[in-house]
C-alpha cells in the first residue's frame, strides 16, 4: 500500500464513512442492493464492474448527491449544512461554468468560504498544481476535454477535500490526458485525500488502487487488496469480470 | 403605391432635417420603454431563476400561468392599470395616469412575464446541466439562481431585447394609460396611430422607420454581442 500518513482517525474527521445495508431504487429497479462497508482514510479504494452495476450511483449516494431508499449512510463527524463542504466529486464530464479557469477554482473557493483574498492565490497554485497555469485566464469551456477536466481537477485541489471521488473521471480522454490526470489524482493521494474511483479502465484501477470494491447488479461482491484482487478475485463474476474486459 | 413612395420620401426628409418634434417623440418612446424594460427584467430575470432552480407545490401551475401571461393583450394591461391609476382607482392619490411614468408600468407589467417566462425556460436547462456540479461545491438554491443567471448571460441579450421589442412596439397600453398627450406622453407607436388617422402620412411613415431602425439595430448589436461571447466563452 502506498498510502499516505497512516489513517487518521479523530473526533472531526470525516472519515470513516459507514453505509449499513443501502438499498436505492429507482423506477422500480434495485440499483444499489443492500450495500454495507466501511471506508476508512489512507487508502485509495477503487470501484469497478459492468455496466449498471450501480457504481456512479453507490458514488452518489456517499457524496450525498442522492438519498438512500433505506440504510443508512453516515460520516464520522458529518457536514454541517450550510458550512464549506470538506468532500468533493469530479464527474465524467467536468462541468464549468462560463467564465475563466482561474474563476472557475475561485468560484469553488468562494463557495468554500475562503477569503476573498486568498482565493487568487490558491486558485493559481491549483492550476500550477495540475499545469495549466498558462491558461487561467482563458475561457474554461472552450478549452480541450483534457484541459477542462484537469481544471475540475484544479478546482477540487483548491478545496483541500478530506475525501475525494471521481467517477469515471478519464473515459472521454485519450492517453496523454489520462496520464495527466492520473497524476494529479495521486498527488492528491499523497497530500492526505481520500482518493474514491470509479473508473472501467482496469489499467487505471491497477496503478491508482490499493483496494478494489467489486460491484454487479447493485450488490457489493467483493472487497480485495488491489494486488490479489487482479491475480485472484475471490467472487466468481469478477474473475468473469477480469477475463472478459480488455487489459488496458 | 405612389402615395407609399411619396410619403416614404417626405418622411425621409423629415428625419433628414432633424425635426425637433419627431426627435422628442422617438427619445420619450425609449426612454418608457427602456426604463420598463429595466424594471420588467428586476423582477423578471431573477423571479425566472428562482422558478427554475426551485422545487414547491404550485410550481408546473406557476410556470403554466407564466407562460400564459406572456400573451397579455397590450389593452386589457392598459385597461387594469388605468383603473389602478384613476382619481377613484387604489392608486389614484400618486396623480399618474397620463403622465409617461403610467407608460412605464404599464409596458413593465406587460413584458415582465415574458423576461420571467423566457429566462426560467434558459435557466432551467442550465440547472440540468450544471445542478450535481453545483450542489457537489456546496451551493444552496438561492446561491445558484443567481450564478445560473450570470452564467447563461448571452442568451439573456435576447430575451431582453425580446421585451424591449413588445415595450417599443405596443400602442393599446400606451395609449389608454398616457393618452397621447402631445409633448407630454406622445410616443412613437401612438402618433403613428394619430397621423395615420388623420392622414398625415409622411410623419407616420418617418416615425414607422425610425421604429424599424431602431428594433432592426439592437437586434442586430444583440446578435453581434451574443455570437461573439459565445464564440469566446463557449
Amino acid at each position: 500500500m502506498s498510502g499516505p500518513a497512516a489513517p487518521m482517525h479523530g473526533p472531526h474527521t470525516l472519515l470513516p464513512l459507514r453505509l449499513r445495508s443501502v438499498v436505492f431504487e429507482a423506477g422500480g429497479r434495485r440499483i444499489v442492493d443492500d450495500v454495507s462497508l466501511t471506508l476508512e482514510a489512507g487508502v485509495r479504494t477503487v470501484l469497478i464492474g459492468p455496466n449498471g452495476a450501480g457504481k456512479s450511483v453507490l458514488l452518489r449516494l456517499c457524496h450525498g448527491l442522492l438519498r438512500p431508499s433505506s440504510g443508512t449512510i453516515a460520516w464520522n463527524a458529518p457536514e454541517i449544512p450550510g458550512r464549506a463542504r470538506r468532500q468533493a466529486m469530479v464527474f465524467q464530464r467536468p462541468v464549468l461554468l462560463r467564465r475563466s479557469a482561474l474563476a472557475n477554482v475561485a468560484y469553488a473557493l468562494a463557495l468554500a468560504r475562503i477569503p476573498r483574498l486568498e482565493r487568487l492565490g490558491r486558485a493559481r497554485e491549483a492550476l500550477d498544481k495540475v499545469g495549466l497555469s498558462a491558461l487561467g485566464e482563458r475561457p474554461a469551456r472552450v478549452l480541450s476535454g483534457g484541459e477542462q477536466q484537469r481544471v475540475a481537477l484544479a478546482r477540487v485541489w483548491a478545496l483541500r477535500p478530506e475525501v475525494l471521488f471521481l467517477d469515471e473521471p478519464t473515459a472521454n480522454l485519450d492517453p496523454a490526458a489520462t496520464h495527466e490526470i492520473e497524476r494529479v489524482i495521486a498527488a492528491m493521494h499523497a497530500a492526505g485525500t481520500k482518493i474514491v474511483l470509479v473508473t472501467h479502465n482496469l489499467g487505471q484501477a491497477r496503478r491508482l488502487g490499493d483496494e478494489v470494491l467489486f460491484l454487479h447488479q447493485g450488490k457489493l461482491l467483493e472487497r480485495t487488496p488491489a494486488d490479489r484482487f487482479f491475480k485472484r478475485p475471490t467472487s466468481a463474476e469478477a474473475a468473469q469480470f477480469l477475463e472478459g474486459e480488455l487489459p488496458w | 403605391m405612389n402615395d407609399l413612395s411619396h410619403a416614404a420620401n417626405q418622411a425621409l426628409q423629415l428625419v433628414a432635417s432633424g425635426d425637433p418634434k419627431l426627435f422628442e417623440i422617438v427619445l420619450l418612446s425609449l426612454r418608457v420603454s427602456l426604463t420598463a424594460v429595466l424594471i420588467a427584467c428586476a423582477v423578471g430575470l431573477p423571479v425566472g431563476a428562482l422558478i427554475a432552480v426551485g422545487r414547491f407545490p404550485g410550481r408546473h401551475g406557476i410556470v403554466v400561468i407564466l407562460n400564459a401571461l406572456m400573451g397579455l393583450p397590450p389593452v386589457v394591461v392598459g385597461l387594469l392599470v388605468y383603473l389602478l391609476l384613476s382619481r377613484a382607482g387604489p392608486l389614484g392619490e400618486f396623480g399618474l395616469l397620463f403622465t409617461p411614468g403610467a407608460m412605464v408600468i404599464a409596458q413593465a407589467i406587460l413584458i415582465a412575464p415574458i423576461v420571467a417566462a423566457l429566462s426560467r425556460q434558459v435557466v432551467e436547462d442550465a440547472w440540468a446541466e450544471y445542478r450535481e456540479q453545483l450542489r457537489s461545491l456546496g451551493e444552496r438554491r438561492l446561491g445558484a439562481a443567481l450564478t445560473l443567471l450570470w452564467d447563461v448571460r448571452f442568451s439573456l441579450v435576447t430575451i431582453v431585447l425580446a421585451g424591449f421589442g413588445r415595450a417599443a412596439a405596443e400602442v393599446g397600453a400606451v395609449i389608454i394609460v398616457g393618452g397621447n398627450i402631445d409633448g407630454v406622453t406622445r410616443v412613437m407607436t401612438t402618433a403613428i396611430a394619430l397621423e395615420t388617422s388623420k392622414g398625415d402620412l409622411p410623419l407616420a411613415l418617418g416615425l414607422g422607420l425610425i421604429l424599424l431602425t431602431i428594433v432592426l439595430s439592437l437586434n442586430a448589436a444583440a446578435y453581434v454581442v451574443k455570437e461573439t461571447a459565445q464564440r469566446r466563452y463557449g
